[in-house]
């Protein structure tokens, strides 16, 4: 078997950086701020999002000629971990996705897209289609001379979007085209999901035509859906390693307030036992996570890592949610309850790009040969 | 080439050459499981023979028989050992817990008494902290250690003294002052344990092996030189050995304590095991456990490396280091209970039957596990301390 990697940095760039990130997810998005958002129509808070902008998040992987800072998924993935904490309303995720697919387009659209992208503009990637196939490689949708066929499912974000990035598939071989929002127009049609501080739609793109500029064909396009992956698999990391440690508070917090026979709840060792393995689900799964994070920092392969991360971090996530539910008691039944909020964050991570017995089976074929 | 590189090469050759043949028997697999005259005999005349050499103890001071050199080339000798699965040397408590302790705080006599003979394996010892009626709270130990003239009178009993027939010294956590109920009221030997009066009865593990003693102690006068420090700083320095014994501060004398199946060795296993008619790595089941005790290693180890990022662990900085027993000993627990079932029907098999498979190790490595995750203080006291210490639960 193949010699893992044991190696973590973390430079005192990425420090400031998650304790910046820590304080600002903290004061901008207290679980009423939550709340607020949950019947909102885009789902995020605008003022929220300039002042991320401001702070230069947004354009964090953009290469400094476009106007960004020109760091690496590592520092993304650091001011990541805290929003998923705090369960923060935001199309951060999405579009720093969609930015790792853009740095394998042309040079031209590499300049015309990027520096939006870090004065602010939100973008997204259109991957899955109606059946849920996780693997990004196999795309019904296809474009003949340029006129697009079929539609596009889960799209996080598309509601307030400027920039999409889809795959298709353009004589047989998989490609992306970047659209606009003006070319999209109708098309995008919002989905109920599991999670509902976040948002997603269905592209119905049958019938568009798109100019032959805004195509990523061949390796680059390969390129791109494999960053594609690698920046999902990475920042999911980072959200679920985040919601562990937030809803390990919120369960904590309630075992030490909540009395039942005379004690308080939380001396009981059935549910105190289960919040310590929830405890080393999270050191484990921040583990991973600054691991895979060092990795692709350093251009070194990462698939192993990410799919680690990955498989850790929502398995516990999802783990921990439950327990917090359940630990609420009747409470924990109801609405009200936050601990709801991040069972159903929990959910929707763990199924998005790959949920964990699909890693494990790709990591067997990885490792086991 | 740098010095280390040639020290590196070097080692490596001399493990190479000098490792001692397989023996017709099955080696322990730590310094724990030690339970015939045999396999004592073998790995004593191992760690003599690495002694010798000159590659155990290297960072200990020329004075007391040791080596002179920086820690970082006893590192490299034991990362060889890791590497090339060499057997282990069996004084670990000498080499690892006592030794460093009396190097750092034992007087001028203790070192040059004791040093040498630890080193070169001519005086084994041995722990005597755990009591049969306290389990896992060591300040309400009850042997007692009673001041007559220029000797102490000791009387109580101790259990699972690894090594315990075969040592010649104990550190020893006794009761000075019966009237201090807790961990005032305790001292710290270094107990000669052939004194009249000291006796040990082997303990029958799960396995039907030996290893561990339970020693007795009846009316046994120990010179009064043999206390540590002064009457009262037991608990203090009993402390100050769990630190070296958890490897969390530098100073031992070297050389591997154990020589344990890991996770790359159940894969391993899992190629050649057959289950259902094929080999077990074949078996989509077997292959999804495989992977979840990847990740779960993967992860303790990766923890290791982010538990030196101190921004990395602000918040909760005990979790890693207070949760290491417990996701490392139960990971271990479990994996070799998955690797028994590797075997298909061959899995029920035992130590010394001709068809078991490698000498029925694996199903003697399960049985074993328990002695970590009971040892040192059980799971799921482990799992309260954690709850308790980093997360703030009440206790009970």
């Amino acid at each position: 078997m193949a010699q893992l990697s044991h190696r973590i940095a973390f430079s005192d760039e990425q420090a400031m950086l998650l304790e910046t990130a820590t304080a600002f997810c903290r004061e901008k998005s207290p679980i009423r701020a939550v709340r607020n958002l949950l019947g909102s129509e885009t789902g995020f808070d605008r003022a929220v999002w300039d002042d991320m902008v401001a702070l230069g998040w947004s354009g964090i992987a953009i290469p400094e000629q476009h106007g960004g800072s020109g760091l690496t998924l590592a520092e993304v993935a650091t001011v990541t971990e805290p929003m998923g904490r705090h369960l923060l309303a935001t199309p951060f995720v999405s579009t720093q996705i969609a930015v790792q697919a853009l740095l394998h387009a042309s040079a031209a659209q590499q300049k015309a897209i990027l520096p939006r992208i870090a004065q602010g503009a939100i973008a997204t990637t259109a991957m899955f289609e109606a059946d849920g196939n996780w693997d990004l490689t196999a795309i019904e949708t296809t474009a003949t001379a340029l006129r697009l066929e079929g539609a596009k499912s889960m799209v996080v974000d598309a509601g307030v979007a400027d920039i999409f990035v889809i795959s298709i598939r353009v004589d047989g071989a998989p490609a992306l085209a970047i659209l606009d929002r003006a070319d999209l127009q109708s098309r995008i049609l919002p989905e109920t999901i599991i999670d509902e501080t976040k948002r997603s739609a269905r592209l119905d793109l049958t019938g568009i035509e798109i100019p032959a500029a805004s195509l990523i064909t061949g390796q680059a396009a390969r390129e791109a859906l494999g960053a594609i992956r690698d920046a999902a698999l990475l920042l999911a990391s980072a959200e679920a390693a985040g919601g562990i440690a937030g809803v390990l508070d919120v369960t904590v917090d309630y075992l030490n307030t909540r009395t039942s026979f005379g004690r308080k709840i939380g001396s009981y060792q059935s549910l105190k036992h289960a919040c310590a393995d929830i405890l080393v689900g999270l050191e484990r799964s921040r583990s991973h996570l600054y691991h895979a994070a060092t990795l692709c920092a350093g251009n070194e392969t990462a698939e192993i890592a990410l799919r680690m991360a990955k498989t850790e971090a929502c398995e516990v996530f999802a783990y921990a949610g439950d327990r917090a539910v359940q630990f609420h008691g009747g409470f924990g039944f109801t609405w009200e309850c936050d601990a709801q909020l991040y069972l159903r964050r929990a959910m929707w991570l763990q199924y998005w790009h790959g949920d964990a017995a699909h890693h494990r089976r790709k990591l067997a074929d990885l490792l086991l040969g | 080439m740098s010095e280390l590189d040639d020290f590196r090469a070097e080692i490596a050759a001399w493990f190479r050459d000098n490792r001692p043949p397989e023996p017709d028997f099955l080696l322990p697999e730590s310094f724990m499981e030690v339970g015939t005259d045999a396999q004592f005999d073998y790995l004593r005349n191992w760690q003599r023979k690495i002694y010798e050499a000159g590659y155990l103890g290297m960072a200990w001071p020329v004075a007391y028989g040791g080596g002179g050199r920086p820690q970082i080339f006893q590192d490299i000798v034991n990362a060889e050992m890791v590497r090339q699965k060499t057997p282990f040397v069996p004084n670990t408590i000498g080499l690892n817990w006592a030794g460093p302790l009396i190097l750092a705080i034992g007087t001028e006599a203790e070192k040059q008494r004791y040093i040498k003979g630890i080193l070169n394996a001519e005086d084994i010892w041995c722990q005597g902290f755990s009591e049969p009626d306290q389990g896992s709270d060591l300040a309400a130990s009850q042997t007692k250690a009673t001041r007559d003239g220029d000797h102490y009178i000791l009387n109580g009993s101790k259990i699972w003294t690894s090594l315990g027939s075969y040592a010649k010294y104990m550190i020893l956590l006794a009761r000075t002052n019966p009237a201090e109920p807790r961990y005032g009221g305790l001292s710290f030997f270094l107990a000669p344990m052939r004194t009249q009066g000291i006796e040990t009865q082997p303990i029958r593990k799960l396995t039907g092996e030996y290893g561990f003693t339970q020693t007795f102690f009846r009316d046994a006068r120990i010179p009064v030189d043999c206390l540590m420090g002064r009457e009262g700083e037991g608990w203090k320095i009993a402390m100050m050995t769990l630190t070296f014994e958890r490897g969390a501060s530098g100073g031992q004398a070297g050389g591997t304590a154990r020589l344990a199946p890991g996770v790359t060795d159940v894969v391993e296993l899992a190629r050649t095991a057959r289950r259902d008619g094929r080999p077990a790595i074949d078996d989509p089941l077997m292959r999804d456990q495989l992977v979840r005790f990847l990740i779960e290693d993967q992860g303790d180890r990766l923890c290791a490396a982010r538990g030196a990022i101190p921004a990395l662990c602000s918040e909760r900085p005990q979790a890693i280091p207070l949760s290491q027993k417990l996701r490392t000993s139960e990971h271990r627990h479990r994996l070799t209970q998955f690797a028994i079932g590797l075997q298909g029907a061959n899995a029920a098999r035992w130590v010394g039957d001709a068809n078991a498979f490698e000498g029925g190790k694996w199903q003697r490595a399960y049985l074993n596990s328990f002695s970590s995750t009971i040892g040192g203080g059980t799971s799921q006291i482990q799992a309260n301390i954690v709850a308790e210490r980093v997360l703030g639960l009440p206790k009970d």
